[in-house]
């Protein structure tokens, strides 16, 4: 019988079951995937992310918050016109790093 | 003629004040209230931005003021002032006349168990940052068990209306990450989280550090606060905190909180304090005339201050400030 009642999600990230399995294995080739500090430069000067969400900031995030599927859907939106490695200052090759995500 | 310079304090900032007055001709004198000299620092293991061991620093500081009078176990019950300067009484009942006091009485750390939402004192596992440091000095804390989660909480008694300091401690974020990198040296294969607000890199070499422990440490630094401390059922901790870049809350399992107490205006020396005339600033600190040309100077002629009595403060700081109350402190005797 439905009552009408059902349990939500928790909206918590569970950081003890997530698989970091890509995160992972991009950060034996590329180590300075580690060095981002979040000023959001990427974001700011994506070509895409001015019509869309695409963020490479969040998408490093999704990675390291066990959303891999999310990230993979938002690099679809990447044109590779690389000004976000231009204008990074931890200086992160963030063009091939979005390349090898979808190796 | 001898020119007795009363210093309040044996830390960093009394010891460097005194060798430097001594230079300068005058007659200092230390009280120091516990058994030894060498104040915070010398409970230190290394310094922060690159691994400094601390007793390399202190070993030739408690060098210096060797031949300079020092009464440990002591503090002043009592001072004066009149015309011809200070009249100390001591717990060792002895009186010291003096031309100046300079106050260099330091900090106290933040009593971690204040938040209670973060379980020191109640779960096992939750430590602090000094106590940290001692195990990395002596390699023994029966609580830090091979863990291989470790998380960090920035600003315990820093930046928190609920505790009264509203103030930046200034100089734990540096000794976070030197601390978490020092963690992973220990034990590599942890891992090891940091919970921020801001990472506060001010100086020389902290922005190198903070790349190094991001790049070559692999520590993750998590942007949000934790909030709340529980223990499951296998006596592991529970931590709740919001990621606030990816906007969500976030859960997780750790082996070791390590808590970055902040500094704390030392109370033990306001009843001097108050007979010297000297007020407290709006962080609970000791007020200084100003903080560009005034920083060593107070409300009262011929009491100076130097080093955190004033306010949060690194080592390096600390010494250019007992460097100047030096100078401050001669000027006025040889003007007066």
């Amino acid at each position: 019988m439905d009552f009408g009642f059902c349990l939500s999600p928790s909206s918590h990230v569970q950081m003890d079951k997530i698989d970091l399995a890509t995160f992972n294995r991009l950060k034996e080739t590329n180590p300075d995937i580690n060095t981002c500090i979040a000023c959001g430069s990427c974001t700011a000067t994506c070509t895409a992310g001015n019509f869309t969400e695409m963020s490479f900031r969040r998408i490093l995030l999704m990675l390291q918050r066990g959303k891999e599927d999310e990230a993979k859907k938002m690099i679809q939106r990447c044109m590779l016109c690389g000004k976000c490695t231009l204008v990074c200052p931890r200086g992160i090759n963030i063009r091939k790093i979005l390349l090898d995500i979808t190796r | 003629m001898k020119e007795n310079i009363l210093i309040i304090g044996g830390g960093a900032a009394g010891m460097e004040a005194a060798t430097q007055l001594k230079k300068l001709g005058l007659t200092p004198i230390i009280i120091e209230k516990s058994d030894a000299l060498g104040g915070h620092i010398a409970q230190w293991d290394r310094l922060f931005p690159a691994f400094h061991p601390a007793k390399d620093v202190v070993a030739p500081m408690l060098e210096s003021v060797k031949g300079i009078d020092v009464l440990l176990n002591t503090e002043v019950n009592d001072i004066q002032c009149d015309a011809d300067g200070f009249k100390a009484v001591l717990t060792n009942g002895k009186t010291i006349d003096a031309k100046a006091v300079v106050l260099a009485t330091g900090f106290d750390l933040f009593k971690a168990e204040r938040k209670q939402e973060y379980g020191y004192g109640i779960y096992n596992n939750v430590i602090t940052s000094l106590e940290l440091e001692k195990f990395f000095r002596t390699g023994k804390d029966e609580r830090i068990n091979n863990p291989k989660k470790i998380g960090f909480v920035h600003c315990v008694g820093a930046r928190d209306v609920k505790v009264g300091n509203t103030y930046c401690s200034k100089v734990c974020c540096t000794t976070a990450l030197k601390q978490a990198c020092e963690m992973k040296e220990v034990f590599p294969n942890a891992e090891v989280y940091t919970f921020y607000m801001d990472l506060r890199m001010f100086g020389p070499g902290y922005e190198d550090l903070y790349l190094k422990t991001q790049r070559d440490f692999d520590v993750k630094c998590i942007r949000g606060r934790v909030c709340e401390v529980s223990e499951n059922m296998d006596g592991r901790l529970v931590i709740k905190a919001e990621d606030t870049l990816f906007g969500k809350p976030l859960k997780m399992t750790l082996d070791l909180l390590v808590l970055m107490c902040s500094m704390e205006k030392n109370k033990s020396i306001d009843k001097i304090q108050q007979q010297l005339g000297v007020a407290n600033n709006s962080d609970g600190f000791m007020q200084n005339r100003d903080m560009y040309l005034g920083m060593n100077g107070t409300a009262k002629d011929g009491v100076f201050v130097a080093g955190t009595c004033t306010a949060p403060k690194s080592l390096p700081d600390t010494i250019a400030e007992a460097r100047s109350v030096a100078v401050e402190v001669f000027n006025y005797i040889n003007n007066k």
